[in-house]
């Protein structure tokens, strides 16, 4: 088993006949993701890569049984978006969309509480079970399908810890990327507690970075709940503080959120904290 | 995005919240007459620079005549204030923000945030105002309130009462406060704020309270809805390499080492900065060439990086997501001819076709090392860095 989706995942594409909803929803059907039709408003009854459009997200859901979306619309219109999955009863949401103001997102995360739907996102890679479903804009060729899970806030960390654990013949059970904005859904202990109960998951891999105190939390979590190996890897080391290194989330400010003090909290947790990025896929397989 | 201080006041003054009377100038001839305009028998000149940290350096100075206005003016105008916050470099004054002043009682503090914890808008509060906060929340925690707003329930008045009874405040000055966490909150909701900070906010001998400093970020990602904050912005008081990269949609900061880092995604750049400094070198710059790299991009970023004379070699850091390797490679051969790069450039790609990428680079004829993985990367344009 994986986690959060599967072969059966039936999904939809928003903003299915735009740029960027066309090229990566072409790629995810290359890839075998039973991707089953989109929603673009104005647009329903036709066909788009073969597959049908919907005005709405509630007539994809009643065509199409679709139980995920994946968003592609710009900032401006992904809290609406967002809210129009969950208002269909779409139980998983991937929020690809990367800039949306943060107060949007503040009330985007209270409307959605008890609403039970999970947002992976915003500003993130999405999330693939290897060899089944891939949902977002990694590449799915560097995955294989095996025994790691990977969470990570950055896209390009999560290929690379892919990468590293592909090569080292481990393979991935689901990767998730939790994405770099200050507020988002999924945290890393709602993924964690999912690996902890996956079968297929025999280690973890958590790549986080600078700011905020979900690594922190995340250490709590694992010291407390978690028995399966986790390597970490923290970026941003080197950043001087007050600078928002390219992720709206990746700012150390007023002494908080540093990479010094997530690794300490890591290390204290009983985690294996790599310091170079380099050695992640190398450090896991020691530990198995 | 920042503002200055006078243009912050200004938004104060729209949401009802007290500030001290006062103007900008912008010549000490300007300042010296509207202090006179100002009236009283004191006033305070203060630097207007994105930065803190300006009253221990000189950018804020008492003047007891008009000629002293005029004369701490010209001693303040075009020259750079150099903070703890600004780096060497300082940042230059080119405004003045001349007030009158005020008798003061006590110096509070407040501010309002975005919580990422707690997911909501929270005010801090407290009563040892003046100082740095982060100092007294490190401390003295006990000092310090703080009080979040549900998002569908807006700001209510018992939690104005309570930061109100908490700061010491009493009679007038309970609803006074309420009035001016209102207008912060308004403020803050109308214009995508991400922080707005009155430290301090002083009760005068009479009791009034004023917001004498005002600190005011916006969300980047919401400034271009709001015209009216966007044409506050001051290209003088930024980095200009940051501000370049900006036009061409790269994520650049600069940094004080000697070797430029050219990577796609934000998480990788840091961690490539990271690595560098594993490995005994320090980085130029942080640069997040994103998705999609362009020839035109990465021309663009390899001018930005070398733009930096201390740069004494590149590491481009590409793993190559949906784009192929061989792609990227004939772009960044491309941008290095163009560029006419001169210093040596470690190129590091993963992805689809990397071989075919590396063979691009490789025997070119140019200063191109493609290196077969990142830590051999980094610890190659380490050394070609110690050797220029």
């Amino acid at each position: 088993m994986s986690i959060l989706i599967d072969k059966d995942t039936k999904v939809i594409c928003q903003g299915f006949t735009g740029k960027q909803g066309t090229f990566h929803s072409q790629q995810a059907l290359d890839y075998g993701t039973l991707l089953v039709g989109g929603v673009t408003p104005e647009r329903g009854g036709e066909t788009h890569l073969g597959l049908p459009v919907f005005n709405t997200v509630q007539d994809a859901v009643s065509g199409t049984g679709a139980t995920a979306s994946v968003i592609y619309v710009p900032p401006f219109y992904a809290a609406d978006a967002i809210l129009e999955a969950v208002d269909a009863g779409i139980k998983l949401i991937v929020c690809i969309t990367e800039g949306i103001p943060i107060l949007q997102m503040l009330r985007v995360k209270a409307a959605m509480a008890g609403a039970g739907a999970l947002l992976i996102g915003p500003n993130c890679p999405g999330v693939i079970t290897p060899g089944e479903c891939k949902i977002g804009i990694m590449p799915g060729h560097i995955h294989l399908p095996g025994s790691i899970g990977i969470v990570s806030r950055s896209g390009t960390l999560t290929y690379e810890s892919v990468h590293q654990t592909t090569a080292q013949g481990l393979g991935q059970s689901t990767c998730v990327g939790i994405g770099g904005d200050p507020i988002h859904g999924m945290n890393f202990v709602d993924v964690l507690s999912r690996f902890q109960a996956d079968e297929q998951t025999k280690g973890i891999v958590m790549v986080g970075e600078i700011g905020g105190g979900e690594e922190e939390e995340a250490a709590d979590y694992i010291k407390a709940h978690v028995t399966k190996p986790v390597v970490a890897y923290i970026a941003g080391q080197t950043a001087p503080p007050g600078k928002r290194m390219g992720h709206a989330g990746a700012i150390v400010t007023g002494g908080k959120g540093t990479a010094e003090g997530k690794v300490a909290a890591l290390k204290a947790a009983g985690i294996e904290v790599v310091s170079s990025p380099t050695d992640i896929g190398v450090a896991m397989k020691g530990c198995l | 995005m920042n503002i200055h201080e006078y243009q912050a006041k200004q938004l104060f003054l729209h949401y009802s919240i007290p500030v001290p009377d006062g103007k900008q100038a912008t010549t000490p001839e300007s300042a010296e007459q509207v202090a006179k305009e100002l009236g009283g028998d004191g006033w305070v000149v203060k630097a207007q620079v994105h930065a803190g940290g300006r009253g221990k350096v000189g950018g804020v100075k008492l003047a007891k005549t008009l000629a002293e206005v005029a004369e701490f003016s010209r001693g303040m105008l075009g020259k750079r204030l150099v903070t703890k916050q600004t780096g060497a470099e300082g940042l230059p004054i080119n405004s003045l923000l001349i007030e009158k002043t005020y008798p003061i009682k006590r110096e509070l503090y407040l501010s309002v945030l975005v919580d990422r914890g707690s997911e909501r808008i929270i005010f801090i509060a407290s009563a040892a105002g003046g100082m740095d906060i982060e100092t007294v929340a490190h401390e003295t925690p006990e000092q310090i309130i703080s009080v979040p707003v549900h998002p569908a329930a807006g700001l209510q008045g018992y939690q104005c009462r309570k930061v109100a009874y908490a700061l010491g405040l009493k009679g007038a000055q309970i609803k006074a406060l309420g009035k001016i966490m209102q207008g912060l909150y308004d403020l803050f909701l109308a214009k995508d704020a991400s922080q707005i900070e009155i430290n301090p906010l002083i009760e005068t001998d009479n009791g009034e309270l004023i917001a004498l400093d005002a600190k005011i970020n916006f969300d980047d990602n919401a400034v271009e809805a709001h015209p009216d904050i966007r044409a506050m912005k001051d290209p003088d008081q930024e980095d200009e390499k940051e501000n370049k990269a900006q036009q061409f949609g790269l994520n650049y900061i600069t940094l004080e080492g000697n070797i430029g880092c050219m990577v796609n995604g934000a998480g990788l750049a840091m961690a490539t900065m990271d690595l560098v400094k594993l490995k005994g070198g320090q980085p130029a710059n942080f640069l997040d060439v994103g998705g999609g790299t362009s020839v035109e991009k990465v021309c663009e970023a390899f001018k930005l990086i070398l733009s930096d004379h201390s740069v004494k070699a590149v590491l481009v850091n590409i793993f190559g997501g949906i784009v192929q390797c061989d792609i990227i490679a004939a772009g960044i051969l491309a941008a290095v001819e163009q560029v006419h790069v001169a210093v040596p450039v470690v190129v590091r790609l993963e992805g689809t076709n990397a071989e075919q990428g590396r063979a691009l680079l490789s025997n070119t004829g140019l200063n191109l090392y493609a290196a077969d993985d990142l830590a051999h990367a980094a610890e190659q344009v380490v050394a070609l860095a110690e050797a220029a």
